[in-house]
């Protein structure tokens, strides 16, 4: 049976990793490539690393971070951040990412999201999808792009769907009230989602407990679930987290 | 100093994480899509992600469908990994009907419409059969998986492993000097990692691999 994935997610900056992971016993927590093993060795399934330097020389420094983390950690790496064209997205596969993750460029230039499917396949194109709910006579869930700091005038599910249409193989999800306020994922977003769509969907954005794990998995019918600060900031282990969810008959790997 | 273990490389997908495999256990792999190289190999990896059909005209462009078939009958040991794998049967549902190296006789089809398409994630593989390819990895082990489509081999005595994803499919085939797997051993931890250990002691070993 297909096990339910549990990803961390850093934030790298200029090659570094930014937010605290002053837990971890590392002789350096900041470096990337020691946080990636720290990762891989506690049993997480697949690592997501967002560079938010967005900038060419960022976007370079994260291609010879890649490469040196693929060097050790044998697991499947998504790597997100400014990417703008398929020059960008190749170089990084060529780095050793196994998926790119298109946000902003993804709605600017939906071209960019079938010109990389077919030059790369679907199985490497996630489309990262911020959204804030609009609350009105009909509640709906608003598309953000630019970091969360512009709103555009698409429905998240729509959007979703069009996304898969055009190729994308895995849709992130981060719902924009919840992220940060650990008070748990929006499950109904989630659901939302998971159930327009036909591949699989990571919940992202709120995680505070193993039990809201738990909630985006089993309510959410979320594939996976994404949580940076409950594990950098030593809340949990990733180990915790799985017997958590399998002491509740969701499906995990150890 | 080279290994003799020869990563074919016809531009499909992140090679750099098999090469790094191998170097961790201590192997330099060369990478190649010359048919001279894979002619004097000692064992050859077949990888590959994406789609069936554009890297069938790409091996044939490079004149490596016929060296491959042609090694292969001469014991070459040959793993083939995710597309790599389907590329060896006869023929691929993906994009009409395209054939394929037809180095083990059946079909690719498309993974039951029901589950999420790409099976994507990390899933169990059964060992129904025993093989030295498995050695040190217990049954039911997880690996990481991440397809559309699928092999059926018409002769399943090849079948060593299978995975439940709606269906049971084949996610391990052995015959003779052939051994293939559907799922990524360079994205599955120490426990991939075991797997290439085990294929390249069988290969370099000598033995019936």
């Amino acid at each position: 049976m297909l096990t339910r994935r549990i990803i961390p997610c850093l934030d790298v900056k200029q090659g570094r990793v930014v937010k605290g992971t002053s837990f971890v016993k590392l002789k350096d927590a900041g470096d990337p490539v020691e946080l990636a093993d720290y990762y891989y060795k506690a049993g997480a399934d697949e690592l997501v690393f967002l560079d938010i330097t967005a900038t060419p020389e960022g976007r370079q420094t994260m291609a010879s971070v890649v490469e040196r983390i693929s060097e050790k950690v044998f697991m499947p790496l998504t790597v997100g951040g400014g990417l703008r064209s398929i020059e960008d997205i190749h170089r990084l596969l060529r780095a050793g990412a196994d998926k790119v993750s298109l946000n902003t460029s993804a709605v600017m230039n939906q071209r960019l999201i079938s010109d990389g499917a077919e030059r790369f396949g679907s199985q490497c194109m996630v489309v990262a999808i911020d959204a804030k709910k609009n609350e009105g006579a009909v509640p709906w869930w608003q598309v953000y792009v630019s970091s969360g700091q512009q709103p555009v005038e698409l429905d998240a599910v729509d959007w979703a769907r069009r996304a898969v249409a055009l190729g994308a193989g895995e849709i992130l999800l981060t719902s924009m009230d919840a992220d940060g306020h650990r008070a748990g994922y929006d499950i109904e977003l989630t659901r939302a989602i998971s159930e327009a769509v036909n591949v699989p969907v990571i919940a992202s954005g709120g995680a505070g407990t193993l039990e809201d794990l738990y909630l985006a998995l089993a309510e959410g019918k979320a594939d996976a679930v994404l949580a940076a600060s409950i594990f950098h900031y030593g809340v949990h282990t990733v180990a915790e987290a799985k017997e958590y969810l399998a002491k509740k008959g969701v499906p995990v790997r150890f | 100093m080279s290994s003799g273990i020869v990563i074919v490389d016809y531009g499909a997908g992140n090679l750099r994480s098999v090469i790094n495999a191998l170097r961790t256990l201590g192997h330099e792999p060369e990478v190649s899509a010359d048919p001279r190289q894979i002619a004097l190999a000692r064992a050859v990896i077949l990888p590959g992600v994406g789609a069936g059909g554009p890297a069938m005209e790409e091996l044939d462009k490079l004149n490596l469908s016929d060296t491959l078939r042609r090694r292969v009958q001469q014991k070459l040991p040959l793993l083939g990994v995710c597309l790599g794998l389907q590329l060896l049967m006869s023929a691929t549902e993906e994009g009409g009907l395209v054939p394929c190296l037809g180095i083990v006789p059946g079909l690719v089809k498309k993974l039951p419409e029901e589950g999420k398409t790409p099976h994507m994630g990390w899933n169990q593989v059964k060992q129904v059969k025993p093989h030295p390819i498995f050695d040190g990895i217990p049954d039911n082990a997880n690996f990481y998986f991440v397809h559309s489509y699928y092999a059926e081999p018409e002769n399943s005595s090849v079948v060593v492993g299978t995975t439940d994803y709606g269906i049971n499919f084949c996610s391990v085939l052995a015959s003779g000097n052939v051994i293939a797997t559907q799922f990524h051993p360079e994205k599955s931890g120490a426990t991939g990692l075991k797997f290439y250990d085990n294929f390249i002691k069988l290969a370099m070993g000598g033995q019936a691999c």
